[in-house]
C-alpha cells in the first residue's frame, strides 16, 4: 500500500498537471468562449478503461465526467485499427460517441512509457463555429445533427509525431471563422504537449508503478468518501420532476423526472419516467447525461476529489428510447439546457431528506444569443456569448446575484470588449428586479441585458429555456422569474413563439433586443424571512414593495419603512 | 545614537502583530532593528513607538519609508467609506454583477457583498461609443444632482465610472469638473485618472475601490504625518505601493488602492536585493505566516509583476503588483483527516487567536506549527515574537493523537512528521506555480525564507522542489522593513490603445508614450527625493487579432530629448520571442493587436551596502552554540545541535541537522543540509556533497 503522505503529494502533482494543461489553453485560445468563459478542459484518463483518473479544477464542470467516454471512444477506434503508436492525436467531436455536441472538439493523446500506454491525456474546448445552419452552432429548429454542424469521428490529427495538415485543411474548410479554428487547435496541442512533458518528468521522479498505485488508491477513496456521504442519507426513494419548455419544433414541454433511491452506501438515480427522445436539439447522449449527474454530486459533496471513483456508488438507469439517451442523428446542440434540469431535478429530490446539503435551483438556461451579419467592408461578424442569471438560496444565505451556470465556470466578457469587437451598443447591463424566488434566503437576482444594432442589418439567433417553467424553490422556498426575451421590429416588439428560442430573426439599424433572464429559486419559506431583510432589498430595489407583500407578507411604507403591524397582520393572514 | 541631523533613514512595515522598523544610519554607516506590538485601533501609535525604541530626536530622520496594511485590512474587513458610484445609464450594476463569476467552482453557496450598495449607485443620461466618439453629452447639472443625492444619503467620497470612456474620457471629465464644485472634499475621482483601460468591471472595481478607501487611507497618513512632526520629524514620508516602488504621501492620498499589497511587496524587494548582493539574483520568496503562505518570483534580481488581483471574490484591483500566489498554509493551519482517509492540512486556520493548541488559548485542532513544536523543531521553551512563555508541547501531542494518528494508523511522531510533509508538499506546489509554471526552471533558483516560520520548512523545500539552495537571510522576521528603506521610487501609466499593429498610428503611439514618460519623470522631480538615476520602461499589451488575452511585450525603446522613436519592426520581434516565451508555437498570418500601452518612471534610490549587517568576528560557532536537542527528522530522533544564529561569524559552517534561534525565527538545517553564514550574514542552505 501507498503511504498517506506520497498520495497527497502526489494528488496535488497530478492536479497541478491537469490545471496548467487548462491555463495554457484558456490563455492562448482564440474564441471567447474558451478564452474568457473557460468552456474547455484537460485530464488524465485510464490506458484501458478510459475512466477518469485525474481532472484539472479550473476546467468547464461538465467536461469532467463526460471526457471519460471520449477517451473509451478512442481506445475502442485504436483497438479496432490496431496501429496506435506514441505521437499520435486523435481529434474528434462525435457527440454520440463521448462527445457533448457538435462545438466541443476533443484531442486525445496516448502517454507512452517504455512502449506501453501508460494513460491518456485528453483536451476538449467549445470552439466558436463549426458549420451548420447558425452561426455559433446552437441551431434551436435543428432535427438533425447534420443542421448543427461538421461531424468528426475520431481521426488521427498527428501520426507517430506528424501533423496530418490534410485534417486540419478538412477542419478549417468547415467553419466559418477558420482563424478561430487554428488558433484554439494550436492551444489544445500545445496544452497536450505540456502535460505529456509533465507527466514524463513526474514519473521519472516517482516511478511509474508508485503513480500507478496512487492513481488506483485516488480512485478507491474517492468512492469510498461518496459512498460515506450517500450513506448519511436516511434509505428511500425520492422524487422530483421539472420541464423543458419545449424542443423548438413543437411547443410542448418535455418532462425530466427522477426517482431517487437510496440504498445503504448505494443511491440508483432513475430517469425512466422522462419523456421520450424529442424531434428538436434539446435530447442528449448517455453519456452526457451520466456526466451531468457527476456535476450535480460534486456540487453536492464539494469534497469529494474529481476522479471516476466519485461515480462508483452511483447507478445511473435510463432507458435507450429517453431523450437522456439517444443516437446519432438526434439533435443534441441544446444539451446544456437538458442537464442543467437534470441538475436541478436532483436538488429538489433530496431537497426534504438533506436540506443543509441543497440550494435553490439556478437560472437553469443559458441563453446563446448570437447575432451575426457582414461588416460595410464585407467581412463576416458573429457574436455570440452566453448569459448570466441568478443563484439560488441556500443553507449559508442569499443567493449570488448574476452568477454563471452550474455547469460552467464561465464568465461573461465585457460590454466594452463586445462593443469594440461587433457593431452593437449595450443600453442596459443590469440586475433584474423582483428576479429572485422568494425564500427565507431569497435567490440572487438575474439580469436584464438590451443591445442595439450599429450596423445596417444582422441576423438573431436564440437558444434558451425557462420561459414557460421556473428555477424551482426548495424548502419552502418559491420559484424564480421566468426567461423573457423580446425584440423589436418596424411594427413593435416581439416575443419568440418559442419564448426563448428564435432563429435567423432580421434587425435593422437602431432596433433592439432584450434579454431578462431568471434568478435563483428560493431557499426556505418567505414567511420566515426577516421583515428588515426584505425592506433593504426594498431600498435597494431587489424586491419591489408590490412582491415584498406578495411574497413575503412584508408591508413597506413610501418612505421605505417597514410597518410592523401591518406586516404581522398580513403574515398571519398567509399562513392560514 | 549620536546627533547629526538628518542622517537616518528608516523603513517601518506594520503587521497585523507587529510593527517592524528597520534603522539605517548613513552617517555612522550602522543599521539596527526594533520590533514593536502593533497598535490595531490606531497604527501611528505603534509605528512612533517603534522609532522611538532607537531614534530620540526624530529631526535626526531623514527619510521614513512605509508598508502599511491600513488599506488591505479595510478591503478585506469592508471598513471603507462610504462611497457612491455616478455612472452610464443602464450600467449602474456592473461592480455587483462582476464577470459574472462564483467563488468556488465546485459548490453553489457564493454570496458577495458590493463595497457600494446599489443605493448609492446612480446613473446618469451619458455615453461614449467604442470607437471614442460621444453618442450623447453629458450633462453637468444632472451630475450635480447626482451627487446632491449621493451627499444626502451620506456619501463621503464619490467616483464617476463611464462606459468606453477609456476610448474618449471627455464625458467624464466633464463630469468630474461638475462634481468638483459640488462635492465637499477632494475624495471624488474619475475611472480614467485611475485606469483608462477597456474592460469596465476591472476599471469600476479599481476605481470604487480606491474611492472606498481615499478617506480612510488619507486620514490614516494625516495623523502619521502630524504625530511625526510633534515628535519634531522634518523629513520625509514615502509608501510603498503594490508593485514594490514608492510614490509620496501625496499619490498615496490619490491613489490608497496603490497600496493594496503595501506590505508584502516590501518583503519582495529586499529578498532581491539581498540575494542579488549576494550571488543568487534568482530566488523564490517564501513568506510564511499563521494563516498563509505567500510565495514570489525573482528572476535576474526583478520581481515579477502581475496587472491585476483579487483582495477577495469580487474585489478585483488593477494595478500593477507584484506577483504573490498564496496559499493556505500557515503556521496556524489546521490539518485533519478527511472522509477518505486522507490527510489534509488548511485551508482552515487557528490563525494567532486562539492559534495552534501548544498556545494553550483554546484550539485543540493540531495544527502545522504543533507538529513543528512536537517534532521539537521549535524550541517550547522560547517562543518567537515573546508574545507567550512557553509552548505545551503535550498538549500538541495529545491533539495530534487524537486527530491524526489514530485515525491514520500512525504513531504521533510519524503523524506530526506527516502533517510537516504534506504541509511542505503544498508551500512546494505554490513554489511549482510561480516557477516551472511560468517556464522557469527551479534548479536555478534560491528560496528566500521570510516571516517567522519560513525557515522552519526551507530546506524540505529545496529537495521537494528542487530548487538550488535556500538563502536566509540575517533578519527573516523584518525583511519588509528593511525592503522599505531601499525600494525605487515608481509610477505605471497604462492608456488602451486597440489598433492592429499593420496600421498603428506610430506618431500617435510615439506621442502618448513620451507624453506618459514625461509625466512620469515629473512626478519624480515633484517628490523631492535624491535619486541615484532615472530610467522609462515601455510595455504593450498584445495579442493575435481574436484572442482575448495579452501577452505583456517589453520594448526596447531609447526616451531621448523627451520622445520615443518605436517602430513596426522592433514591435513585431518583441511580441513573436515574448509569445514563443509564453505559448510555444508562434501563428502565422494572423494580424496582430495592440491593446494596452504600459510605461514606468523609475526612480532609482541609493542602496546600502548589505554588509552592515554582518556579524562582527567577536563571536565563534562554538561560543553561539546553546546545546544539543533531539529532534525527529525521517522518522528517527536525531541528536541536534542548538545555535544562537545571530552571533555566528561570517564562514561558520554547520552540517546539519541543527537548529539556529533567534528572537524573530527559527531555523531548521536538515541531516542531508549544510549552511554557511555568508559575508553579509545570511545563511545559505545547499544539500550535502555526495560522499
Amino acid at each position: 500500500m501507498i503511504d498517506p503522505v506520497t498520495l497527497a503529494v502526489l494528488k496535488g502533482r497530478l492536479e497541478q498537471i491537469a490545471d496548467e494543461m487548462d491555463a495554457v489553453l484558456f490563455r492562448s485560445a482564440f474564441n471567447p468562449i474558451i478564452a474568457e468563459a473557460h468552456d474547455a478542459s484537460h485530464g488524465l484518463y485510464h490506458a484501458d478503461s478510459g475512466e477518469t483518473l485525474v481532472q484539472g479544477k479550473s476546467g468547464l464542470p461538465i467536461f469532467v465526467g463526460a471526457m471519460s467516454f471520449a477517451v473509451m471512444a478512442v481506445i475502442e477506434k485504436a483497438g479496432r485499427d490496431g496501429d496506435l503508436v506514441d505521437g499520435d492525436v486523435y481529434i474528434f467531436n462525435d457527440p454520440y460517441d463521448g462527445g457533448t455536441h457538435l462545438s466541443d472538439f476533443r484531442l486525445v493523446r496516448p502517454l507512452y512509457r517504455d512502449g506501453e500506454v501508460f494513460c491518456y491525456l485528453a483536451s476538449v474546448g467549445h470552439w466558436h463555429d463549426v458549420g451548420g445552419n447558425v452561426p455559433g452552432n446552437y441551431n434551436p429548429v435543428a432535427t438533425e445533427s447534420f443542421q448543427e454542424g461538421m461531424l468528426i469521428p475520431p481521426v488521427k490529427l498527428f501520426r507517430g509525431g506528424e501533423l496530418q495538415q490534410d485534417v486540419v485543411d478538412i477542419l478549417q474548410a468547415n467553419s466559418r471563422l477558420p482563424g478561430s479554428l487554428y488558433g484554439d487547435l494550436n492551444g489544445q496541442i500545445n496544452a497536450l504537449e505540456l502535460g505529456i512533458r509533465r507527466m514524463n518528468d513526474l514519473l521519472d521522479e516517482y516511478g511509474d508503478g508508485l503513480v500507478s498505485l496512487a492513481l488506483a488508491e485516488l480512485r478507491n477513496r474517492a468512492a469510498k468518501l461518496m459512498a460515506a456521504n450517500i450513506s448519511d442519507l436516511p434509505d428511500g426513494t425520492y422524487s422530483a420532476e421539472d420541464f423543458l419548455d419545449n424542443d423548438g419544433i413543437r411547443d410542448e414541454p418535455l418532462k425530466i423526472a427522477l426517482d431517487l433511491t437510496i440504498k445503504g452506501d448505494q443511491m440508483v438515480l432513475d430517469f425512466s419516467r422522462s419523456s421520450d427522445a424529442c424531434a428538436g436539439p434539446v435530447n442528449i447522449a448517455l453519456s452526457t447525461a451520466v456526466a451531468s449527474v457527476y456535476v450535480a454530486t460534486k456540487h453536492l459533496f464539494t469534497e469529494v476529489p474529481a476522479n471516476a471513483g466519485v461515480l462508483e456508488p452511483i447507478e445511473v438507469i435510463i432507458p435507450d428510447t429517453s431523450l437522456l439517451n439517444v443516437r446519432a442523428p438526434k439533435p443534441v446542440g441544446g444539451y446544456t439546457e437538458t442537464i442543467l434540469r437534470i441538475i436541478d431535478v436532483l436538488f429538489c429530490a433530496l431537497a426534504d431528506v438533506a436540506p443543509e446539503r441543497v440550494n435553490g435551483c439556478a437560472y437553469g438556461t443559458i441563453n446563446a444569443l448570437s447575432l451575426a451579419g457582414h461588416r460595410k467592408n464585407g467581412s463576416r461578424w458573429v457574436m455570440f456569448s452566453f448569459f448570466g442569471g441568478g443563484h439560488g438560496g441556500h443553507p449559508e444565505g442569499d443567493g449570488l446575484n448574476h452568477g454563471n451556470a452550474p455547469i460552467s465556470t464561465a464568465t461573461i466578457p465585457p460590454a466594452e470588449i463586445l462593443e469594440s469587437a461587433y457593431p452593437v451598443m449595450f443600453t442596459q447591463w443590469a440586475l433584474r428586479p423582483d428576479s429572485g424566488g422568494a425564500g427565507r434566503h431569497r435567490g440572487g437576482l438575474g439580469a436584464i441585458y438590451e443591445i442595439e444594432l450599429l450596423e445596417e442589418q444582422a441576423d438573431v439567433f436564440l437558444f434558451g429555456e425557462r420561459g414557460k417553467y421556473p428555477p424551482p424553490g426548495v424548502v419552502g422556498g418559491k420559484p424564480a422569474a421566468l426567461n423573457r426575451f423580446t425584440f423589436q421590429q418596424d411594427d413593435g416588439d416581439h416575443t419568440p413563439p418559442m419564448k426563448s428560442k428564435m432563429v435567423g430573426i432580421k434587425l435593422r439599424k437602431g432596433q433592439r433586443v432584450h434579454l431578462e433572464t431568471p434568478g435563483g429559486g428560493g431557499y426556505g419559506h418567505p414567511l420566515e424571512r426577516q421583515p428588515e431583510a426584505v425592506c433593504r432589498d426594498v431600498s435597494l430595489g431587489f424586491v419591489s414593495r408590490e412582491q415584498a407583500l406578495s411574497d413575503y407578507g412584508v408591508v413597506v411604507d413610501e418612505t421605505g419603512i417597514v410597518d410592523e403591524a401591518e406586516t404581522e397582520k398580513c403574515r398571519k393572514a398567509a399562513r392560514q | 545614537m549620536s546627533s547629526e541631523s538628518s542622517r537616518f533613514v528608516i523603513g517601518v512595515d506594520v503587521g497585523g502583530t507587529f510593527t517592524d522598523v528597520f534603522f539605517l544610519d548613513e552617517a555612522s554607516g550602522r543599521c539596527e532593528v526594533a520590533k514593536v506590538p502593533s497598535t490595531p485601533g490606531d497604527q501611528s501609535k505603534g509605528f512612533i513607538e517603534g522609532i522611538q525604541q532607537k531614534v530620540a530626536d526624530f529631526a535626526e530622520v531623514a527619510t521614513v519609508v512605509h508598508g502599511t496594511t491600513v488599506g488591505t485590512n479595510a478591503l478585506l474587513e469592508r471598513k471603507g467609506a462610504k462611497t457612491g458610484i455616478i455612472t452610464t445609464g443602464g450600467f449602474r450594476d456592473v461592480l455587483e454583477m462582476r464577470r459574472r463569476d462564483r467563488p468556488h467552482t465546485w459548490g453553489l453557496w457564493g454570496q458577495f457583498e458590493p463595497v457600494v450598495p446599489r443605493d448609492l449607485r446612480l446613473e446618469v443620461a451619458e455615453r461614449t461609443l467604442a470607437d471614442g466618439s460621444i453618442h450623447i453629452r453629458v450633462n453637468p447639472d444632472e451630475v450635480k444632482q447626482a451627487a446632491q443625492q449621493l451627499l444626502s444619503k451620506g456619501a463621503e467620497s464619490v467616483c464617476i465610472v463611464f462606459i468606453n470612456a477609456y476610448a474618449n474620457s471627455e464625458n467624464e471629465q466633464r463630469a468630474l469638473q461638475a462634481l468638483r464644485e459640488v462635492w465637499p472634499n477632494d475624495y471624488v475621482g474619475a475611472s480614467t485618472d485611475i485606469l483608462p483601460e477597456i474592460r469596465e468591471f476591472e476599471r469600476t472595481s479599481t476605481t470604487t475601490l480606491n474611492a472606498y478607501l481615499q478617506p480612510v487611507v488619507a486620514s490614516y497618513l494625516q495623523k502619521l504625518e502630524n504625530a511625526l512632526a510633534d515628535d519634531g520629524f522634518e523629513g520625509q514620508v514615502l509608501i510603498v505601493q503594490s508593485n514594490g516602488g514608492v510614490m509620496t504621501v501625496d499619490t498615496a492620498r490619490q491613489m490608497p488602492v496603490r497600496t493594496a499589497l503595501s506590505g508584502p511587496a516590501a518583503g519582495v524587494i529586499a529578498s532581491a536585493y539581498i540575494g542579488e548582493q549576494a550571488g543568487f539574483p534568482n530566488v523564490i520568496t517564501c513568506d510564511m505566516g499563521g494563516t498563509s503562505f505567500d510565495v514570489s518570483l525573482v528572476a535576474d534580481a526583478q520581481s515579477a509583476l502581475a496587472a491585476q488581483t483579487s483582495i477577495d471574490f469580487g474585489l478585483t484591483v488593477r494595478t500593477p503588483m507584484i506577483e504573490m500566489t498564496t496559499i493556505g498554509a500557515g503556521g496556524g493551519s489546521i490539518a485533519w483527516v478527511d472522509r477518505g482517509d486522507l490527510l489534509q492540512v488548511g485551508p482552515e486556520s487557528a490563525g494567532s487567536n486562539p492559534g495552534p493548541v501548544c498556545y494553550g488559548l483554546g484550539n485543540d485542532r493540531p495544527t502545522v506549527t504543533d507538529a513543528n513544536v512536537v517534532l521539537r523543531r521549535i524550541n517550547a521553551d522560547k517562543p518567537i515574537g515573546g508574545k507567550l512563555d512557553r509552548l505545551d508541547v503535550d498538549r500538541a501531542g495529545v491533539a495530534i493523537e487524537k486527530h491524526i494518528a489514530e485515525p491514520l494508523g500512525l504513531d504521533v511522531m510519524s503523524a506530526a512528521e506527516a502533517i510537516i510533509r504534506v504541509a511542505n508538499s503544498k508551500m512546494a506546489g505554490a513554489i511549482r506555480l510561480v516557477s516551472i509554471e511560468r517556464g522557469f526552471d527551479p534548479k536555478n533558483f534560491s528560496a528566500m525564507p521570510f516571516g517567522g516560520g519560513g525557515a522552519l520548512h526551507t530546506g524540505a523545500l529545496i529537495k521537494e522542489v528542487g530548487l538550488e539552495s535556500a538563502l536566509v537571510p540575517r533578519y527573516p522576521g523584518i525583511n519588509s522593513a528593511l525592503g522599505c528603506t531601499i525600494a525605487d521610487m515608481r509610477h505605471d501609466f497604462v492608456q488602451t490603445v486597440n489598433g492592429i499593429l499593420d496600421s498603428l498610428d506610430l506618431d500617435g503611439l510615439n506621442a502618448q508614450l513620451s507624453q506618459l514618460a514625461t509625466d512620469g519623470l515629473a512626478l519624480l522631480d515633484k517628490a523631492g527625493v535624491a535619486f541615484e538615476s532615472s530610467e522609462v520602461r515601455f510595455e504593450l499589451d498584445m495579442s493575435y487579432l481574436g484572442q482575448t488575452h495579452t501577452v505583456d511585450v517589453a520594448i526596447p525603446s531609447a526616451f531621448e530629448n523627451g520622445r520615443t522613436d518605436i517602430d513596426v519592426p522592433t514591435i513585431l520581434q518583441a511580441f513573436e520571442a515574448r509569445y514563443r516565451d509564453v505559448y510555444g508555437r508562434p501563428l502565422v498570418g494572423i494580424p496582430i493587436r495592440v491593446l494596452n500601452l504600459r510605461v514606468s518612471a523609475i526612480g532609482k534610490r541609493p542602496k546600502f551596502d548589505l554588509t552592515l549587517l554582518a556579524p562582527g568576528d567577536d563571536a565563534s560557532a562554538e561560543q553561539a552554540k546553546t546545546g544539543m536537542r533531539k529532534v525527529w527528522f525521517d522518522g528517527a530522533f536525531h541528536e541536534t545541535a542548538i545555535y544562537q544564529r545571530l552571533p555566528l561569524p561570517i564562514g561558520t559552517r554547520i552540517e546539519g541537522p541543527a537548529i539556529l534561534e533567534q528572537p524573530d525565527a527559527t531555523i531548521c538545517i536538515e541531516p542531508d543540509l549544510t549552511g554557511e553564514v555568508d559575508r553579509f550574514g545570511n545563511l545559505v542552505i545547499t544539500r550535502k556533497q555526495q560522499a
